[in-house]
């Protein structure tokens, strides 16, 4: 079982499927995400897809910051995808509320709703500082499950 | 027939923002649609309570991360115009080319998810890898990709030297030939005429009495442009508006094609023209705007106007902005009933929706 | 502003929006300020071959203001948005949200008014830390 799950895993990390979801953001990191899919960066030779289904996702993108109606959205993705799941707040506004802080219509970063595993800072941050998070959320994927797994053995 | 209602968004794959849209169907056939907003609302008007006039530049840079050289260029114009600064020549020019590089790279952008809508990948994969073309050159001559935030009040912060705009007239050139590879794909192409000729049709009449704006109106046969008013360095460029008489999906596809086109022509023009001199008048030891105006410019989706009013303080008492897709979505509701289901990713996205404009 | 403004009262101003329709002009927006403790600023913005012309109206924020979406189908989305941020009410829109386009219960009522007519400290929250910042009279310290 243990040697099955391994190799799940490892499987997992090297082909990551991921949504993206935009909270309140200003579209500056959602056009950077898009842009990662695109010929240039092309983060599909990582063999990450894009998919626009919950349940299919591994990796959840979010961009922006949390506003009163698009919490409960975003808590529901969350909670449809199946786990492990990794979390990447993109941008000064998942990671804070940014330039948007103090709006009256602003909760803040990604975090107040749902756990963060991976920040990327920046506005926008740059195609490669994304590529860079995702790259270091998939290390995230696979690590625990190694872990425990090793305990269970010994 | 018994009515049904299915709920488009917020999560969509075809749709990077979040908008809800609630259809009313009979069998396939959509019979209304009502917008729900608020997803992307976080009030940055009101921002302007606690950021100074100067600070606000940065604050609707981010109304909208796609179209924030534009954004800052009305702003600053309003100021401008209250404060009474006189702004330098090449500041003008310069102003121009941001803006309509800017524009390129918005209707790129719109070109791809376009074709993406109707399912045409490859298409989509095309127009982006040009567009990092102007993505670069947007990185070169202000330091950053998007939010590139030159404008200031009173002009412009950076001024490329002559080497560097010889640089982005050959970038240009690159991406113009690049384009009229992709046009006959765009325009002649069999699947693309047939996702796209007759749907979502808006008359003239229609159109103007919604009151549509940029290339929905102008796909309808009306020729207006806020650019035609001539701000910043417009009125000595001899603009002429693109306009489209059929008022379908095509239409405005053609009217964003081929005004790609134009703005690579104006910035050429621009260059061409560009003045020597001062790029920043000093505003320092003016007093901080009293009265009100309204400004209008043209963004890529279409007009954009600021109502700003000052009393002398360093905080603004009013920054309201309307900005294109607000006027953008009646049409659309106009447009959707007496489609199929399947049409309605096409048709939504032919207004290029920007939703973090609509709800600030 | 460089454009002439036309004064209008509550009672004529289906009227002359109608009449400006006639004109063939376009509704390009409504901009609404506060002015003081029980009056709102309304501006509403026309266009005509790029020449802009406005009418104001004055409105008082207790009295429903007669709404022009009949008028101009435009308006709906602008109506709707004054509702939500200033506690407006608009009498015949043709879709109403009743203050919910963008705002949900938690969300403060009437966001964009300073002066409420709930006392500051019994709103709660990121809202009453904002009114504080803005009622301070220097308020540069950002
Ligand atoms: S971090 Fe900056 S670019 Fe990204 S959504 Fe926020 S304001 Fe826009």
């Amino acid at each position: 079982m243990q040697g099955i799950k391994r190799f799940i895993n490892q499987l997992r990390a090297k082909s990551p499927w991921l949504l993206h979801f935009d909270c309140g953001s200003c579209n500056g990191c959602d056009i950077e995400i898009l842009a990662c899919l695109t010929p240039v960066y092309d983060v599909e030779r990582f063999g990450i897809i894009h998919v626009g289904n919950p349940f299919h996702a591994d990796l959840l993108l979010t961009s922006g910051t949390v506003n009163h109606r698009n919490k409960k959205v975003l808590a529901n993705l969350y909670s449809q995808m199946p786990s492990p799941k990794i979390v990447v707040a993109i941008g000064a506004c998942g990671l804070s509320g940014g330039i948007f802080r103090e709006a009256y219509n602003v909760v803040g970063g990604i975090d107040k709703v749902i756990p963060v595993d991976v920040y990327v800072p920046g506005c926008p941050p740059k195609p490669e500082a994304i590529i860079d998070g995702v790259v270091l959320g998939l290390g995230k994927l696979q690590a625990p499950q190694e872990r425990n797994g090793e305990r269970k053995e010994a | 027939m018994r009515k049904t209602v299915i709920p488009f968004g917020p999560q969509h794959p075809v749709l990077p923002e979040p908008i809800h849209l609630k259809l009313t169907v009979e069998d396939e056939r959509i019979i209304e649609a009502i917008p729900n907003l608020g997803y992307v609302h976080r009030g940055l008007e009101r921002l302007a309570d606690i950021r100074d006039f100067h600070q606000m530049i940065q604050v609707v840079e981010r109304v909208c991360g796609i179209c924030s050289v534009i954004h800052a260029l009305c702003y600053c114009q309003g100021i401008e115009e209250i404060m009474g600064v006189e702004v330098p020549p090449r500041a003008r020019y310069l102003r121009v080319m941001w803006s309509e590089l800017h524009r390129i790279q918005s209707h790129l952008l719109w070109l791809g998810l376009f074709a993406d809508s109707f399912g045409f990948e490859s298409l989509f994969m095309q127009f982006w890898r040009v567009r990092e073309k102007i993505m670069d050159i947007s990185e070169a001559t202000t330091g950053n990709r998007v939010i590139v935030s030159v404008n200031v009040i009173g002009g412009v912060r950076r001024n490329p030297d002559p080497e560097q705009i010889r640089w982005v007239l050959a970038q240009i050139d690159w991406v113009e030939a690049e384009l009229q590879r992709l046009e006959d794909t765009m325009l002649e192409d069999y699947t693309v005429k047939k996702r796209t000729v007759g749907k979502g049709v808006l008359t003239r009449q229609q159109a103007y009495e919604l009151g549509a704006v940029g290339p929905v109106l102008r796909g309808s046969g009306v020729a207006q442009d806020a650019r035609q008013t001539g701000y910043a360095a417009y009125g000595e460029l001899h603009f002429e508006p693109v306009v489209e008489t059929d008022g379908d999906c095509y239409a405005r596809n053609k009217v964003r094609f081929r005004e790609t086109l134009a703005s690579i022509d104006l910035i050429r023009r621009a260059i061409h023209r560009l003045p020597d001199g001062e790029v920043r008048t000093k505003i320092k030891g003016i007093k901080p705007p009293q009265g009100e105006t309204v400004n209008r410019v043209e963004q890529p989706r279409g007009e954009l106007l600021y109502y700003l009013k000052g009393s002398g303080q360093k905080t603004l008492d009013r920054v309201r902005i309307r900005t294109p897709t607000f006027a953008n979505i009646p049409p659309l509701l106009v447009m959707l009933p007496g489609h199929f289901l399947s049409d309605v990713p096409v048709v939504t996205l032919s207004i290029d929706p920007c939703i973090s404009c609509t709800e600030r | 502003m460089r454009e002439e403004i036309m004064a209008v009262s509550a009672e004529a101003l289906v009227g002359e929006v109608a009449k400006l329709k006639v004109l063939g002009y376009r509704l390009v927006t409504l901009s609404c300020t506060e002015l003081d403790a029980s009056n709102l600023d309304i501006l509403y913005h026309f266009d005509k071959d790029l020449g802009l012309k406005h009418l104001r109206l004055t409105a008082p924020k207790a009295a429903a203001v007669p709404s022009i979406s009949p008028v101009y189908f435009a308006a709906l989305l602008v109506e709707n948005e004054i509702q939500d941020f200033f506690g407006l009410r608009f009498e015949g829109l043709v879709v109403d949200y009743r203050g919910t386009l963008y705002l949900e219960e938690e969300a403060l009522k009437t966001p964009y008014c300073r002066f409420s007519l709930r006392s500051a400290d019994q709103r709660e929250g990121p809202a009453a830390a904002l009114d504080a910042e803005t009622n301070h009279p220097n308020a540069e310290k950002f």
